[in-house]
């Protein structure tokens, strides 16, 4: 550690930065450096590295003074590391955090990895020793008046640099990206083309196929999100997934669903379900399909779609009978009700309040004031 | 009688039928299954690595997101049909649209009772945006649009009318009739 000089972690005209990694600390030899966890900074000419929480605190050697270096494994508890050891220091090297050392190498632990990108980097600017075509000046040392100048110049041209770069890099991640993306593609279609050919199959019954393939078929869609053309009596649109997920449903929504007198649209199951999960969401439509598996599954929810296209889960011990009459009652005891009205009353969605009362009506309890002001219901007398 | 499938005739005959679609040159649906399944275990693996190299791409970057569904959608592929897809466990995009979701049927309910279920899309991605908080990830208009498109599904009356150069996002279950549809476009 005495071969570090102390930096501003300015680059220079000529200097590029090649990868950058948060999360690392220093060690002297064997031993942890007395400085905190900070970022490691890898350029064409020098290592650099700077306090994570104090960024004034920044260290640097030259390339030059690396000898060789080589991975050294995480262990239990212990990250990855990368020794490197070092040539002595020159004799007019810039003070630095240590002036004397045992050791001849120092070690970068990567304790939020990215220890690998960091090892290819350090070794192809190891065998291009970019630093020797391009003649830069003596790392710049915190200088004072004049010189104090000339390096914030350099500064932030060389920030300019390293955004540059940045953009460079980043132009170059994306089009690389799409060239991969475009390769994978083409093998997709070709899932995709063969998942056609087979469903024509299943559907002209060429071939036997077994209950169990047809399961793995329907997987197999699934993982890969094509369409199912092919639906069975038997299991429908849903697999094993799927039933698994309506069992977890089953079990999740018994106590929301009370609270809520015995129903939830589709899109309030969904949130709830997903807000906790956190991770690992569902789709609409896995949800969508574990939910038409209620019934054939026997657990006490049913998925029930209304007129308008709401969908809403239910508890099947919901009676459709009693929430007509309490909606009759509830109608009759105010005279009239529009659906906020009732919303307010039962504390339920107004979504769902007015379903009740358009069902209400359809069973001929109830008709509606359709007017300017809005829709109203009242008992039927009729 | 004639019973399929039983004892060694069956199996006589299965093994003649096989030898005549091979001679003719197609193929059995169960070999091809077979064949399948081997198909997407190479298929999984090409994904993962392009997930490891690109994977902060697609949650970086919305053009390449826009570029990403496009391409799917010309091979016939829906990368958020299944949070159990391939997509959505190795690329992380099942979760980034599906919290998105969720996120806009909160705004939506949160505000129905002020707009009775009309937002734009300026406003709904605006609000978007502020419940995402200021470290999220960026979110685009078009993120929002697939992710309404998903949410279709759910049969809550998610929709979307094109007004002006936007489109008017409906939450509820309502009919628009066309002289409502033309009063709302001309209001622009």
């Amino acid at each position: 550690m005495d071969r570090f000089s102390w930096s501003n972690g300015l680059l220079e005209i000529n200097e590029t930065l090649v990868i950058q990694q948060r999360g690392v600390r220093l060690y002297d030899g064997d031993d942890k450096a007395k400085l905190e966890v900070g970022v490691a900074l890898l350029s064409t000419h020098r290592l650099i590295w700077r306090d994570g929480k104090n960024n004034d605190c920044c260290l640097a050697i030259p390339l030059s003074q690396i000898i060789f270096f080589e991975e050294q494994a995480a262990g239990i508890g212990k990250s990855a590391k990368i020794v490197i050891h070092l040539h002595p220091s020159p004799p007019n090297k810039e003070p630095g955090p240590y002036q004397n050392s045992k050791f001849s190498y120092i070690k970068l632990s990567f304790k939020e990895h990215g220890q690998i990108e960091f090892y290819r980097r350090l070794t192809e600017e190891m065998i291009q020793k970019r630093w020797e075509n391009t003649p830069s000046s003596q790392p710049i040392s915190t200088g004072t008046g004049s010189q104090a100048g000339r390096t914030r110049a350099v500064g932030i041209v060389g920030i300019e640099r390293k955004i540059e770069e940045k953009r460079k890099e980043t132009d170059k991640n994306i089009s690389e990206a799409f060239e991969d993306l475009s390769k994978l593609m083409v093998k997709a279609k070709e899932m995709v083309e063969l998942s056609r050919s087979i469903a024509n199959k299943i559907k002209d019954k060429q071939g036997d196929i077994t209950e169990d393939e047809t399961i793995r078929f329907k997987s197999y869609l699934l993982s890969m999100g094509i369409a199912n053309p092919v639906t069975r009596e038997t299991h429908g649109s849903g697999t094993h997934y799927h039933m698994q997920l309506a069992k977890q449903l089953g079990d999740m929504l018994q106590a929301p669903l009370e609270e809520r007198g015995g129903m939830m649209a589709l899109t309030e199951v969904y949130c709830l379900v997903n807000r906790a999960r956190g991770m690992e969401l569902l789709s609409p439509e896995d949800l969508l399909n574990a939910c038409k598996m209620f019934e054939s599954l026997k657990l006490p929810l049913r998925l029930r779609v209304f007129d308008s296209g709401v969908m809403v889960v239910q508890l099947e011990s919901h009676s459709e009978e009693e929430m007509i009459a309490s909606a009759l009652d509830n109608v009759t005891e105010k005279g009239s009700l529009t659906a906020e009205e009732f919303a307010k009353l039962l504390g339920l969605s107004v979504l769902l309040s007015k379903e009740r009362l358009l069902l209400a009506e359809k069973m001929g309890h109830l008709c509606r004031d359709d007017s300017v002001e809005g829709l109203r219901f009242y008992a039927n007398c009729f | 009688m004639h019973r399929r499938g039983v004892g060694a005739g069956a199996i006589a005959k299965k093994k003649l039928a096989e030898a005549k679609y091979k001679e003719r040159g197609t193929v059995l649906a169960e070999d091809q299954i077979v064949q399948m399944s081997k198909q997407l275990e190479t298929f999984k693996s090409n994904l993962e690595e392009f997930a490891s190299k690109h994977k902060q791409e697609i949650r970086k970057n919305s053009q390449f997101r826009v570029q990403f569904q496009e391409m799917c959608a010309t091979i016939g592929v829906d990368p958020l049909a299944s949070g159990k897809g391939f997509w959505s466990e190795m690329l992380g995009v099942g979760d980034f649209y599906y919290e998105l979701g969720v996120q806009i049927i909160e705004v939506c309910l949160a505000l129905k009772h002020r707009n009775g279920g009309l937002i734009t899309l300026d406003e709904l991605h605006q609000r978007v945006l502020k419940g995402r908080g200021k470290y999220a990830q960026d979110v685009s208009q078009d993120d929002l649009v697939r992710a309404i498109k998903k949410l279709k599904v759910m049969g809550n009356g998610f929709g979307m009318i094109p007004v002006g150069g936007s489109y008017l996002v409906q939450s509820v279950p309502a009919e628009l009739n066309m002289d409502h549809t033309v009063v709302l476009q001309l209001a622009e």
